[in-house]
């Protein structure tokens, strides 16, 4: 039996929460006791001619039940015979955008619902929007009430001509438009006698029957590590989830951001060995040679790899009313990586109503824009439009610990590319500093400082006596020179400072770049 | 991969995640059918290593006594560490659901404990084996659920959840539930259980056992206390759909002595698993009330 997750959005008014009560009543995916219990709920409440309100089947919060209005996220399950089935149920309105975001971010399949009675309006719009941008490739548009407006066909023709329109121009997939009735069952389930001049599928029909999981396979390889598993001196194994395509025993892979490759050995999972692990499979990886590998490091083939830059622009949905600010210090988790990282500049943002994009010096609550990321250390990702994992993150609050924005990398910035031409930010991000010429007082100092940053993978040399272009070098190499005795021009001075204390304060200048270093007072937070 | 490959995938994704991030996590374990498949995928997670955090069973001290048995059993097997925390002064005190309520009772023998037993080990992070279809508050609960100093949910303020990206940070004090079931629906459960010849509590099979018949109910006799004047067991062929206290347990008519029987009565069955568990139905919205006090 295969898996789809879905997610649907809208209010009240427009039966979102009846199409979900009518697909878990007619698959069986309701309990007759609950059942019982709404029954109850329903004779007090406004629904006409004793009929049970589906509806409220699936408000779960005692506030959502006392106001009538779907607040958060809520996940169903149901399944048939041929499938198991999540839903992702959102709330509708602009101030649920965040809801829908989340809901549209593990979703294959969105369903739209238009009521046949109002047309498309801004919230079909705007869900349309937010489901695309989550990267879903497989669009429903229900329209529902069809009851309402004697199942005319123009109704729906001229619902799915205009709407057809809007999703060419905002570059989402096309959709299956399908007349329903959630309230009566019309080509819920069952293909409707009401509905002679439709020819499609019925909704749970094509639920059932349409391919989804075809893609992630068929991407380049790419394997996060997790978790390192070392249960004694025999066995190193990476622990993880393969993000996409396929890895299989024998592959060359290359693991970053050490960039040395290694073989595949073995496989191994709980129920033994395996000659593959395909997307999305959990196993744990054991290569042929002794790579110092650590969690949020990631495999990959040596001939498909990711980009590898500290500087990307993303899309992103603000989630939180602390609103986002250029210049302001964040932690980026990325798949199994967390980094510090700094908003360089808003873009832009998008309005979800007109999808003009306007400009902005802040993004509030429910706002979507496109920023670019400054990030302490490399993430090694790609653009979230070809791969929905390694394409996105959080943003998290390092005071408040809040998760505050969800984003989808769009594409490096500037010319961080692995080609051509070494450049400045590459030879950064793989020795985790800037060129620099540090001077310390002696020659002891200034081996146990070497020691150190070497130990840290610092691309650095003691130069006892350094003549005038050593800065320019440093630079232009990306290397730290140490100076013994003297401070030539432009150096840091480290003199009278211990070891541990010279190497606060290259994080402090951000000649280094601290794990979990204190911030410059650019980044302040 | 089938559905339940791909529920496993995740879900030993969540239990990885956790065991990288956090400094202290525990997993809580009721010796029910949940946490059964829930250490059957941490040993799948960690393997061939060992799972590398203990886990801890809130004990109200009115467990079935083929639960106490199994769990004792079942951890010495996986050679995993058990803590076992009871509300003592709660029992010496003579806290039982028919002299305090169940809603005390729960309150006292298994919020209250489950808090304390989770202070003592200063745990930073708890799985559990909940998922999102037993109840309608908990459809809504996130993943990583996150609890602040007193253990408290707070259903209208919770971080949102996007992709499988997890939020693990908390200060001092605070938690993050765990709930790496979150996708799984009953069902799934015992299918996966049937796959994978998961050892669960015999009380799930069916078989004639002692207990009183009062209506519609089926109350197991294991505590004296739960005689009312005039009642006598009878033997009825029977099993329980879910195991919690003996006293607020119902068990359910069934001829199913397989797991392949109950995965057919499961697909049949047309009632929810915890309409025979007392507790939820104490007050409207109980378990929302529960949860957002520090319930699991």
């Amino acid at each position: 039996m295969s898996l789809l997750r879905f997610s649907t959005a809208g209010s009240v008014d427009d039966g979102k929460s009846t199409l979900i009560g009518r697909l878990l009543y007619d698959s069986k995916g309701v309990y007759e006791d609950q059942l019982a219990s709404v029954a109850k709920a329903s004779a007090g409440s406004s629904v006409p001619g004793g009929r049970i309100d589906l509806a409220l089947l699936t408000d779960g919060l005692r506030a959502e039940r006392e106001q009538g209005i779907t607040i958060d996220v809520a996940y169903r399950y149901f399944s048939t015979p041929k499938r198991k089935f999540i839903i992702a149920d959102t709330p509708g309105h602009e101030q649920y955008t965040r809801n829908m975001a989340t809901g549209a971010s593990t979703a294959d399949l969105a369903i739209i619902l238009i009521d046949a009675r109002n047309g498309v309006l801004q919230q079909s719009r705007r869900h349309a929007f937010i489901a695309n941008l989550l990267g879903i490739k497989h669009f429903v548009v229900a329209i529902n009430k069809m009851d309402l407006v004697g199942f005319d066909r123009s109704v729906y023709d001229a619902i799915q001509t205009e709407f057809t329109g809007f999703l060419r121009r905002i570059g989402a997939p096309d959709a299956l438009f399908i007349p329903i009735s959630a309230r009566d069952g019309d080509n819920v389930v069952d293909r409707s006698a009401n509905t002679p001049w439709y020819e499609g599928p019925a909704l749970l029909e094509h639920l059932e029957t349409v391919a989804v999981d075809e893609e992630r396979e068929l991407l380049p390889a790419r394997f996060p590590v997790q978790y390192v598993v070392r249960p004694n001196l025999d066995f190193r194994g990476y622990a993880g989830q393969v993000a996409s395509g396929v890895f299989h025993a024998g592959d060359e892979v290359m693991a970053l951001p050490a960039r040395r490759t290694s073989k595949i050995t073995r496989i191994v999972t709980y129920d033994g060995d395996l000659e593959a692990a395909r997307s999305p499979q959990s196993v744990t990886i054991c290569l042929a040679d002794e790579i110092d590998i650590s969690r949020g490091d990631v495999l990959v083939p040596a001939t498909a790899a990711p980009h590898v830059a500290r500087r990307f622009r993303a899309n992103i949905v603000w989630m939180n009313a602390q609103a986002l600010e250029p210049g302001r210090g964040y932690f980026i988790k990325h798949t199994s990586h967390q980094v510090r990282g700094v908003v360089r500049a808003i873009n832009f943002r998008v309005d979800v109503n007109s999808l003009e994009r306007v400009g902005a010096t802040r993004l509030q609550l429910n706002e979507i824009g496109e920023i670019s990321v400054e990030t302490h250390h490399p993430l090694y990702f790609d653009a979230y439009s070809s791969n929905r994992v390694t394409g996105a993150f959080i943003v998290i609050d390092p005071l408040s610990n809040e998760t505050l924005g969800a984003g989808m990398i769009v594409d490096i910035e500037g010319k961080e590319e692995t080609r051509g031409q070494v450049s400045k930010g590459e030879r950064e991000s793989r020795f985790g500093h800037r060129g620099a010429v540090v001077a310390v007082e002696d020659t002891e100092s200034a081996l146990l400082l070497e020691r150190e940053l070497f130990d840290r993978g610092a691309n650095v040399a003691v130069l006892a006596s350094p003549d005038p272009g050593a800065l320019a070098l440093a630079k232009s190499a990306g290397l730290i020179l140490i100076a013994v005795g003297v401070v030539p021009a432009g150096a840091v001075d480290l003199r009278r400072m211990a070891t541990h204390e010279a190497i606060r304060q290259l994080e402090r200048k951000a000649t280094l770049q601290g794990h979990e270093a204190e911030l410059t007072a650019g980044e302040g937070i | 991969m089938d559905h339940l490959d791909l529920l496993e995938a995740e879900s030993i994704h969540i239990i990885r995640e956790v065991a990288a991030e956090f400094e202290n996590p525990v997993m809580l374990y009721s010796i029910g059918k949940d946490s059964s498949v829930m250490v059957r995928l941490a040993q799948k997670a960690f393997h061939p290593g060992k799972i590398p955090f203990p886990l801890l069973h809130i004990d109200t001290t009115y467990k079935f006594r083929e639960m106490i048995e199994f769990r004792d059993e079942f951890i010495k097997s996986i050679g995993a560490r058990l803590i076992v925390h009871t509300n003592t002064q709660a029992i010496a005190d003579g806290a039982n659901p028919l002299r305090i309520g169940t809603q005390k009772c729960c309150g006292l023998l298994k919020t209250r404990a489950l808090l304390d037993g989770l202070a003592a080990g200063g745990y930073d992070a708890a799985f559990g084996g909940a998922r999102r279809d037993e109840e309608k508050s908990r459809a809504k609960e996130r993943v990583y659920s996150f609890r602040d100093e007193f253990g408290q949910w707070d259903p209208k303020n919770q971080r949102p959840e996007l992709w499988n990206v997890y939020n693990a940070r908390v200060d001092k004090g605070q938690h993050i539930r765990v709930f790496p079931l979150s996708n799984w629906t009953e069902l799934d459960v015992w299918q996966y259980i049937g796959r994978e010849n998961i050892p669960i509590v015999p009380l799930y099979y069916a078989k004639p056992r002692p207990m009183v018949v009062r209506g519609a109910s089926l109350i197991p006799v294991e505590q004296d206390f739960m005689l009312q004047p005039g009642e006598k067991a009878e033997m009825v062929m029977c099993r329980m759909r879910s195991l919690g206290c003996s006293p607020c347990t119902g068990a359910i008519r069934s001829e199913a002595d397989t797991i392949e029987k109950i995965i057919d009565e499961m697909k049949l069955v047309r009632r929810s698993e915890r309409e025979n568990r007392v507790i939820d139905h104490d007050q409207e919205g109980s378990m929302e009330i529960k949860k957002r006090e520090g319930y699991f």
